[in-house]
């Protein structure tokens, strides 16, 4: 394998942070290739046909034309004045809520299906927690004519409902997983398993920044056309870099894509923000960075929610998004490295957040960038972050598929959701 | 440190520190596999899971699996994500551990096990569970409590430094898995780092049951063959006393598993004894030159 890929000009900090991991995928001590014999094969496919895809021309300017003819790039950043003015900061979101689809996963997919394609492979699944990157692959396996099956925990088949409808209604097959805790752990395992029967005519399109090598690289690199937009608008529009860049982080490929054009940028402070749930308890959220430990989970070494005797636990978040027990290693890299911190917001600040922004920006969130605008909220109010503060956001998706989920949740809170009702 | 992979195959067996000591654990599982290989026998090796449909059911089954002519047992303590499993196995798996099973408790089946039958026992374990508790640890562990081996199915070679390292320590032969997609490149590495056996993936897919064996399964165990003098033994999909004969006509062994597991589901101990005894005469007899 090559090593001609996305080596960036160094700048500041350069030297502590990698910008790709080493051939068999390790970021430091994370990452790597821990999965059955059977999948190696496909995996080194995979690597080459990614890195030979990168340095083609041709499929830059197919995936550069299908971001802009079809999924809508670029996206924008938006000066947010109204929560601004709210929190004493200066806040811009960038708009992955507006890419078609509804949020950032069509990045990915287009660049994932357009190697299944590259492959010779007619066939491709993938697992999906709120239902977002099923949608997307949904939706672009449509769009080049490919078979595609989902796998999606039955839990998450309930809590959003409106994504299965979409799925099939673009021609994909939804297979509910009823298997161990029914939700994204176990999508990814059976998505696998099935992976392990159909390799040779079928792609795994893994939907973010976790898994074997490559797809922690590559799904950074699909992804990573939000923070290299996002940077160059906030250059544009201000002259200057931000201060801080936020994101919320579940297996991590919105956050990934955001911090990639920031990590050299040293003087930018970037913050990862996980399900804090119910509550510290193990079992009772999806902070896998803050309250995890070293493991092996979907073929990777990362930070993983476990018990004494390496059993994965439950998790638990109002966003079916970020109920996920592993996060992409290179985040366990920038954690141990110091570049990116990652803090928690429990459900009622990812509520919290919710409303803030609709109220104040007329914008629905996805309940997991809700987490990131719930921890920036409380942040600038006691001070972790300071007033003027130039902050960059990724509002990684829409709230529509929410809807139901934060009627639900504001009347249990006794908050109406409509002062009619109460 | 010397390189894994390759002090081991000079030097088979022998513990640098200790050349004249008992045999190490690998050794022993070598020695019984390679016997039948002489005596133009194949093994059966018979899986279970621990802790499923108990703990002490487990010992049981495995106990009764041993008497009933298996040759080496496959211990697998369960797992939250055994990726590599169908519905049978996993269903055992989400009993054991529903039933509370910890690792503790199945290094305790394993002491039971070894001090009670004479077959080779190996574990069928997922590497978060060796990772986690340190593999230096486990390694020790489990040759103090009288395994053999282990198979580590999402342990491919470039992974397995760390546990190559342990295992050689320890004396326990790691095993590494063969797959139909594997390159020559790869079978020879896998090959290199194994000790005990290779386990060659007759199948595509996960562990359950299959109408007929797939066909190329004769085929990897040849190109196994060119790459290393260890037995080899085939499994996930071996389902039945037909395809289990079949593969004791080329391969060392037959691994067996799922339809074990769902055999003890279903019809408890004595049914457990009785498909054991039909797999073990029906992969003892496989070969003219065989008993």
């Amino acid at each position: 394998m090559s090593d001609r890929l996305v080596v960036e000009a160094p700048g500041p900090g350069a030297a502590e942070v990698a910008h790709r991991p080493d051939p068999l995928g390790h970021f430091g001590d994370w990452g790597g290739r821990f999965v059955p014999e059977v999948l190696m094969a496909a995996l080194d496919q995979l690597t080459d046909a990614f890195e030979e895809a990168i340095a083609d021309p041709s499929f830059g300017a197919e995936l550069d034309a299908l971001r802009r003819d079809y999924a809508g790039r670029p996206t924008p950043l938006f000066p947010a004045r109204r929560l601004s003015e709210e929190l004493g900061l200066r806040v811009w979101l960038k708009r992955e809520d507006l890419l078609h689809t509804g949020a950032h996963k069509l990045n990915n997919s287009l660049g994932q299906h357009l190697l299944a394609r590259r492959m010779g492979k007619p066939r491709v699944i993938a697992e999906t927690g709120a239902g977002q990157h099923g949608v997307a692959t949904a939706t672009v396996a449509a769009l080049l004519g490919q078979e595609c099956v989902v796998y999606m925990g039955e839990e998450d088949t309930r809590r959003q409902h409106l994504n299965v409808v979409r799925m099939r209604l673009l021609g994909t097959e939804v297979r509910p997983v009823a298997t161990g805790t029914a939700t994204l752990k176990d999508a990814i395992n059976e998505a696998l398993r099935d992976w392990v029967e159909s390799v040779g005519s079928t792609h795994y399109s893994i939907g973010s920044v976790v898994g074997p090598h490559p797809y922690p690289l590559m799904v950074r690199e699909f992804q990573r056309v939000i923070g290299d937009e996002a940077r160059a608008q906030f250059l544009e529009a201000e002259g200057r870099l931000p201060d801080l860049a936020v994101a919320c982080v579940g297996g991590g490929s919105n956050a990934a894509g955001l911090f990639a054009a920031f990590v050299d940028d040293e003087p930018v402070r970037l913050v990862g923000v996980e399900a804090g749930g119910r509550g510290p308890q193990p079992g009772d959220h999806g902070a896998s960075l803050g309250l995890g430990e070293a493991g092996v989970l979907h073929g990777a070494r990362s930070y993983v929610l476990q018990d004494p005797d390496g059993q994965v636990l439950p998790t638990h978040s109002v966003s079916a998004g970020l109920d996920y027990p592993g996060v992409g290693p290179e985040h366990a890299f920038w954690k141990d490295a110091g570049r990116v911190t990652y803090e928690s917001a429990p459900d009622h600040l990812a509520l919290d957040g919710f409303r803030l922004l609709a109220r104040t920006e007329g914008l629905l969130p996805a309940l997991e960038p809700a987490h990131a605008i719930g921890w920036l909220a409380a942040a600038a109010s006691d001070g972790r972050v300071a007033p003027g503060t130039r902050v960059v956001l990724n509002l990684s998706g829409r709230g529509d598929k929410d809807v139901e989920t934060v009627t639900s949740l504001l009347v249990d809170d006794e908050t109406p959701a409509d002062p009619a009702d109460a | 440190m010397p390189d894994p992979g390759t002090e081991v195959r000079t030097v088979p067996g022998a513990l640098p520190d200790d050349p004249a000591g008992p045999p190490a654990p690998a050794e022993r599982l070598e020695g019984r596999l390679e016997a039948l290989r002489r005596e133009g026998r194949a093994a059966l090796v018979a899986y279970g899971v621990a802790g499923f449909p108990d703990l002490e059911g487990s010992l049981a089954a495995f106990r009764a699996m041993a008497e009933a002519g298996a040759d080496v047992l496959e211990v697998g303590p369960p797992y939250s994500d055994p990726l590599i499993d169908g519905p049978v196995i996993q269903r055992a798996v989400t009993a054991a551990l529903d039933a509370g099973t910890r690792m503790d408790d199945v290094l305790g089946l394993v002491n039971e096990l070894t001090a009670s039958v004479d077959a080779p026992v190996v574990l069928l374990v997922y590497y978060n569970l060796v990772a986690h508790r340190g593999p230096k640890r486990f390694a020790a562990e489990l040759a103090a409590a009288g395994a053999c081996g282990a198979v580590v199915p999402d342990l491919p070679p470039e992974e397995a430094g760390e546990w190559l390292e342990a295992s050689r320590a320890a004396g326990i032969a790691p095993v590494f898995l063969a797959a139909p997609t594997s390159s020559d490149t790869r079978l020879a590495a896998v090959a290199e780092a194994g000790r005990g056996f290779v386990y060659a993936q007759a199948s595509l897919g996960v562990t359950g049951l299959r109408a007929s064996l797939a066909a190329g399964i004769e085929e990897l165990v040849g190109r196994v063959r060119a790459h290393t003098d260890l037995p080899v033994c085939a499994g996930i999909g071996v389902s039945n006393a037909d395809q289990a004969a079949a593969v004791a006509r080329f391969a060392d062994g037959a691994i067996v598993g799922t339809a074990l597991v769902r055999r003890l589901a279903d019809a408890g101990l004595p049914g457990l004894r009785a498909l054991t005894t039909e797999l073990a005469d029906a992969v003892h007899t496989a070969r003219p030159s065989g008993r």
